[in-house]
């Protein structure tokens, strides 16, 4: 039961005030390492560097990395996003580095109060990966930083000073099993009786991006627009009352098992499971489309400050790209590699059709929609 | 007082008094640091504000329609899995006053609700999912064979459908609570209840609901809490609309659309005690009042 979760203590925070009081003197001293940096390190403060230039060099940045020598990522489940492979791909290149890999199923909001509530200490994330609406409410967590592929990232997808910029993401999709169902043609398909107790959500919109998004798309989807996610709220009502709406938590093992058959997620993650259920196939409607991006973000309290800027320069790096790209995912830098030619081309092939149209919430959307929701959902699918 | 008698052992009883507390003491810290401190500390956000200002806000949340009706739900769905619980399980421990303590039988009892009073959460989900679910063994087997849908709009992953669940560990803890209970019962007093002419329904009505009844309150109380608190099942099977408290108290804390409702959980947590005790203050008026003439 989670009730009891404890507030970080008085002590701690005084020995966070000290931290933050150290690391500030460090931070107007040039010529001194970063506070979270050991000996040996190069001469640039990591803690306050904004971009490569800081560091000379990107081989003045690993040496700077390799010797901190530690890497704290939080959030990133290995099946999510091919994230898996990517951390072994760093791993295999920065021996030196030490990943540790914190707490890989908890949610962006969770990723804030882990950063909180170890703030001052080693164990704190270095970097994070979070959803728009956290990344949004978050900036004072954030230190800015602007990677070298800076000007490939499409301007809607970047805060302009760097605190946080979009990583990969994908459109609202539904999976479903394709020896069990034919291909939804559109949304309302879904209302069908041959869909009698086999529609789920991976999660609950009122906690979960993922879900959110879905009561999004079926709002577009069902003549709604994103002012307003009523029309959504009513599409899964009418699920609900007939009977086809599926409550159980979306888990891989539900889907290997076939007790989840159909499933709203993000196409990434719906593709993911084509390796354990060789019939799942991702529908994405025409139409409008639903897209979400997440982003990536340095904790300004970083324990290694360098790690943390290495991980960036790695993660938007031509070949990580198309990691991400491999996972099912669209990369940030999609668009300048396709013009460049450096994308891989049958991963991209691979993806499904984008819709005509793509709409993304804006935060003051966002917010009504989250009000609304948490007024309206819980009686809708009851 | 006859001091002069007693010399001896008021010079030995300030010293016992000054080390009883030694022994308390491991406990005594316990308690504190991880049951005393995190309720108070998670209370106490229920009264600030994002910013550490004191504000009434989240008490006043608890009457928001949704919080209202979780708070009805985990009630009710507390209650009755209680009360079958506690209506099986003491059938159970009926049955095994019968059997011989040392038999095959009542050791495999005991050993079976040890382990399955604990066996809750996501492997008890799972189990369900796996024998009752829309494709679980037992569904597809009574549809293919017999015809008979018992899945009819998938009523497991609704909050009915915890009741069957929470049923599974409530039996055999009250089994674990309430079986030394029911040994207290004397076979002498059946004899002597035979000798003065009574039948085995006054012995019951008279001697044994009376005396077994604080015992019989107290298990169906910690029953009762045991599924008040219950998360994991539930979040695994009824994941729609946090319909349950402490499916609420997640909701607020770990949300990633709805944000800024951190201290809301801890006003929930609040809310949970105050039933909690409510229940608690219940179940020692009837004690008082059943000790009256009990003793």
């Amino acid at each position: 039961m989670p009730i009891t979760r404890p507030r970080r203590l008085g002590v701690a925070l005084a020995l966070t005030t000290a931290a933050a009081l150290a690391l500030a003197g460090c931070a107007t001293d040039a010529g001194t390492p970063g506070a979270g940096s050991t000996d040996g390190a190069a001469t640039v403060d990591a803690a306050t560097a904004t971009s490569l230039a800081d560091f000379g060099t990107l081989a003045d940045l690993e040496a700077a990395a390799k010797a901190e020598g530690k890497l704290n990522v939080i959030a990133l489940p290995r099946d999510w996003a091919n994230y898996g492979e990517i951390i072994d791909l760093f791993t295999e290149r920065y021996p030196e580095i030490a990943v540790t890999e914190q707490s890989p199923d908890i949610s962006s909001a969770e990723e804030i109060q882990a950063a909180q509530t170890n703030e001052g200490l080693d164990t704190a994330p270095d970097v994070f990966d979070l959803g728009l609406t956290v990344a949004l409410q978050n900036t004072d967590v954030f230190a800015p930083y602007k990677v070298q592929t800076w000007d490939d990232i499409p301007d809607a997808l970047k805060e302009p000073s760097g605190l946080f910029v979009g990583d990969y993401g994908g459109y609202m999709s539904v999976g479903y099993d394709s020896s069990r169902f034919d291909e939804p043609a559109e949304l309302t398909d879904l209302l069908d009786a041959a869909y009698k107790g086999s529609v789920a959500i991976n999660g609950d919109p009122t906690q979960a991006g993922a879900a959110f998004a879905a009561v999004g798309l079926a709002t577009v989807q069902n003549g709604g627009t994103l002012d307003d996610f009523q029309p959504g709220i009513d599409f899964f009502a009418e699920l609900q009352k007939a009977g086809n709406l599926l409550k159980v938590d979306v888990t891989t093992g539900t889907i290997t098992s076939g007790e989840t058959p159909v499933v709203f997620d993000w196409d990434y993650l719906n593709a993911t499971h084509a390796t354990t259920n060789p019939n799942w196939k991702v529908r994405v409607f025409d139409g409008t489309g639903y897209a979400g991006y997440y982003n990536q973000a340095i904790n300004k309290d970083a324990p290694n400050p360098a790690a943390a800027r290495l991980w960036q320069e790695f993660l938007y790096s031509d070949e990580v790209q198309n990691l991400w790209l491999k996972g099912g995912a669209r990369p940030a830098r999609m668009e300048a590699m396709t013009a460049a030619g450096t994308i891989d081309a049958d991963l991209a092939a691979a993806l499904p059709t984008a819709p005509e149209t793509t709409v993304v919430p804006t935060e003051a959307q966002s917010t009504a929609a989250g009000t609304l929701l948490g007024e309206k959902w819980a009686s809708a699918v009851q | 007082m006859t001091s002069d008698v007693l010399t001896p052992t008021s010079v030995r009883a300030p010293r016992v008094r000054s080390w009883a507390w030694l022994g308390l003491a491991p406990f005594a810290v316990y308690i504190a640091l991880f049951l005393a401190l995190p309720t108070v500390l998670a209370i106490s956000t229920g009264f600030v504000d994002g910013d550490g200002g004191f504000t009434w806000a989240n008490i006043t949340a608890l009457a928001d329609p949704v919080i209202v009706t979780a708070f009805v739900n985990t009630t009710w769905l507390s209650l009755l899995t209680a009360a079958i619980g506690a209506a099986i399980g003491a059938l159970v421990c009926y049955a095994a006053l019968g059997l011989p303590p040392t038999g095959v039988v009542r050791s495999t009892l005991d050993a079976a609700t040890g382990v399955l009073a604990q066996f809750g959460g996501v492997m008890l989900a799972f189990v369900f999912i796996a024998t009752l679910g829309v494709q679980g063994v037992v569904t597809v087997l009574l549809r293919d064979g017999l015809g008979i849908d018992i899945q009819p709009g998938a009523w497991l992953y609704s909050l009915p459908g915890l009741i069957l669940p929470y049923v599974y560990f409530q039996v055999p803890l009250m089994v674990i609570t309430f079986l030394p209970a029911l040994s207290a019962l004397k076979p002498q007093w059946t004899e002597a209840n035979l000798v003065l002419g009574g039948t085995r329904a006054s012995f019951w009505l008279r001697v044994g609901l009376p005396v077994l009844a604080p015992s019989f309150l107290a298990s169906f109380l910690l029953l009762f809490a045991n599924a008040f608190s219950s998360y994991a099942t539930a979040a695994a099977l009824a994941s729609q609309g946090s319909q349950i408290v402490p499916l609420q108290i997640r909701a607020a804390l770990t949300s990633e659309t709805v944000l800024g409702r951190e201290n809301l959980a801890g006003a929930l947590a609040l809310g949970m005690i105050v039933v909690v005790g409510i229940v608690m203050w219940l179940d020692a008026a009837i004690r008082s009042r059943a000790a009256r003439w009990q003793s």
